[in-house]
């Protein structure tokens, strides 16, 4: 079914040609960090994960997400989402993929990857991340293929594929709560030492991924025949809507104990994201992130904003960059600052960092592209 | 015969596997309390100094100027080839820092002025309970028997994620290539490559080769090396009759370097 990525209109060839430039200008600066070391990222002793370690946390939600269209389809037998679960799980597969190339490019030693397997370490949360990882990726891979082939023969899924579906639920669970178990299970590092890590990670994912997967339909719905029904966008608005809710009510909660108690080491890292102690690299971005939360949530609360196309995609967009920030930006660099010492040292990611972060994002919307391409072709030729 | 050939195989079998899954699963719930065991062939020699339980006393009396400390921390750096790096990716396995630094949660505002102003070393603390270990997904970082927390610097893969979990700072990373950041290299002791990470090993080296540390045998009796399990030795005798602090003693890693105040 791939050849069908081979044909489209200028305008597709166009996309193509300007995500392998992205990929080639990244692939160029990783030579770069490969030869010089992680030298060339804005690293440090201090800070020692940075901007490709938060794009992993992010993008796993992203992954995690397609299962807010996975189980209401398979598990209530909800038909409006029908057309559109294939892309959910396409969208997980290039996330995933995204993930795994955000560890390799953060390796000191890459070429040294193979020891996570080689050596398999239970006591690592690192080791269960990969297995999980990697699982939600051959999961999503099978199942979007096997169910796009059925759609094509026009039969309906085998039996086995059930299973495998019904084993990806609690899958797409799993593989945010070990990501964030990778945080929580830190002594000394306040800031993610918090039970309710993983919690906060599922509902920020369940927001954020559903309304970046509206986006990029939306989008695709402008250059192809896809029709998106619209009593599924209304129910997506809806998930997005109550996980978003919750999602700032978790982090309402951390402060309110970091504050409430005065405890000083859990007031710290907010101090610095927020008040600027020790540093005020973060604090535009932060105030951003408070402003971008509180209008989006608004929009989407109030019905008549909510089903507005113009005012709902403003607000999605909101949703989508607000949980950028909280992941792929505040909580891991905020989670170093201050250090042990209690000393502020702070990071910003330089050029090379930058545009191998681009490079990554690059090859995971190439991998999207290819994927939507087959799937809008397939269910073309089925319709007709 | 009560139990034939297939069976028994079958029996020892499915007690391998229980073995197995059993190691697995106490590593998982109380990960460090399995040690990684030690080779007891390779790199032995007749005079090794061996303990059950390697610990460091820290005399903070005796560390009075500027002068007493640098030559612990030189003697390590020079011994271990650890390279100058200049700004905040720098390598340091022995290295200073103020009291309300390094004891964070023991600072107030009534500390005497003397212990205010004084530095401290600090280095890795060689932890009974080190989040390192647990945290390290190829057993690159591993604890002896004898309680020293090891590096092996061929097999990591530079995930650093034992620097975010170690919560006393005591982990570099060689964001750069050292070798050109060393004026004298030793070639006695390996200089590391580029993309892992380093620290403090208690001399390991030496104590293969019957010395002590080398920062305490520069030291003038202001540091204490000995064995934490041997009721005799001097490390017990000391603790016994002096005040000492440990770092973040809350956090459970059950730090084996001691201050003496
Ligand atoms: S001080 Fe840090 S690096 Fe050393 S054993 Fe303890 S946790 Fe590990
Ligand atoms: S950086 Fe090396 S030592 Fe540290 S956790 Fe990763 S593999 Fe282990």
């Amino acid at each position: 079914m791939l050849e069908k990525a081979l044909q489209g209109n200028k305008a597709y060839w166009g996309w193509i040609f300007t995500l392998l430039v992205a990929i080639g200008i990244g692939f160029g600066f990783y030579v770069v960090q490969l030869q010089q070391g992680l030298g060339v990222t804005g690293l440090n002793r201090d800070v020692s994960w940075g901007l490709y370690i938060g794009q992993l946390t992010y993008m796993v939600g992203i992954a995690a997400s397609a299962v807010m269209l996975v189980l209401p389809y398979y598990l209530h037998n909800y038909k409006a989402f029908g057309k559109l679960v294939i892309f959910g799980e396409f969208l997980a597969v290039s996330a995933v993929i995204v993930c795994l190339l955000f560890v390799v490019v953060d390796l000191g030693q890459p070429q040294r990857l193979m020891n996570v397997v080689l050596h398999p370490t239970p006591n690592s949360v690192l080791f269960w991340d990969m297995v999980v990882l990697n699982g939600y990726l051959f999961l999503n891979i099978i199942i979007g293929w096997a169910v796009l082939h059925a759609v094509k023969k026009g039969v309906r899924p085998a039996s086995w594929l059930k299973i495998l579906i019904y084993v990806s639920i609690p899958w797409a669970v799993s593989i945010h709560t070990v990501t964030a178990f990778l945080y929580a299970g830190l002594p000394g590092r306040y800031f993610w030492h918090d039970s309710l890590l993983a919690a906060s990670f599922l509902t920020g994912a369940f927001a954020a991924g559903p309304a970046l997967l509206l986006l990029i339909l939306m989008i695709v719905q402008k250059v192809s025949d896809l029709k998106i029904p619209k009593e599924a966008i209304q129910t997506l608005t809806k998930i997005i809507t109550y996980a978003w809710a919750i999602n700032l009510f978790m982090l309402l909660l951390k402060i309110f104990s970091a504050y409430y108690s005065q405890y000083p080491a859990k007031m710290a890292t907010f101090d610095y994201l927020f008040g600027g102690v020790g540093g005020e690299q973060m604090m535009p971005w932060m105030w951003n992130f408070v402003f971008l939360s509180v209008v989006s949530l608004v929009l989407l609360v109030i019905p008549s904003t909510r089903n507005n196309p113009i005012t709902m995609t403003i607000a999605l967009v909101m949703v989508v960059f607000a949980g950028w920030i909280d992941k792929g930006l505040s909580l891991v660099i905020g989670g170093f600052i201050p250090n042990p010492f209690k000393v502020h040292t702070e990071y910003w990611p330089t050029i090379p960092e930058f545009f191998i972060t681009v490079g990554v994002y690059a090859v995971g919307l190439l991998i999207l592209t290819i994927l939507y391409k087959v799937a809008l072709a397939v269910q073309r030729e089925n319709a007709s | 015969m009560a139990i034939n050939r297939r069976t028994f195989l079958k029996a020892a079998g499915l007690t391998t596997l229980a073995g197995v899954a059993g190691h697995a699963a106490m590593e998982l719930l109380a990960p460090g309390a399995l040690e990684a065991a030690r080779p007891e062939s390779v790199g032995r020699f007749p005079e090794e100094l061996t303990a059950k339980r390697w610990a460091m006393l820290i005399d903070t009396k005796k560390f009075t100027t500027v002068q007493t400390y640098q030559r612990s921390i030189d003697a390590c750096h020079v011994l271990h080839n650890v390279p100058h790096i200049p700004g905040d990716q720098e390598i340091k396995w022995l290295w200073t820092d103020s009291f309300k630094h390094v004891f964070p949660d023991q600072q107030h505002e009534l500390v005497p002025d003397a212990i205010k102003n004084q530095p401290f070393l600090a280095l890795c603390n060689h932890c009974d309970n080190p989040p390192c270990v647990r945290v390290c997904p190829t057993k690159a970082t591993f604890k002896r028997d004898d309680g020293i927390v090891m590096m092996d610097m061929h097999r990591c893969i530079g995930c650093r994620y034992c620097m975010a979990g170690c919560p006393y700072g005591a982990r570099s990373f060689n964001f750069w290539d050292p070798r050109p950041f060393i004026a004298n290299i030793d070639p006695y002791y390996p200089t590391r490559m580029i993309g892992v990470v380093e620290k403090c090993t208690f001399c390991e080296d030496r104590l293969a080769r019957g010395q002590i540390p080398a920062c305490v045998e520069v030291s003038e009796g202001a540091m204490i090396f000995g064995d934490l399990d041997n009721q005799d030795s001097e490390v017990r005798r000391v603790l016994r009759e002096r005040y000492s602090l440990r770092r973040k003693p809350s956090l459970g890693t059950k730090p084996h370097v001691f201050y003496l105040i």
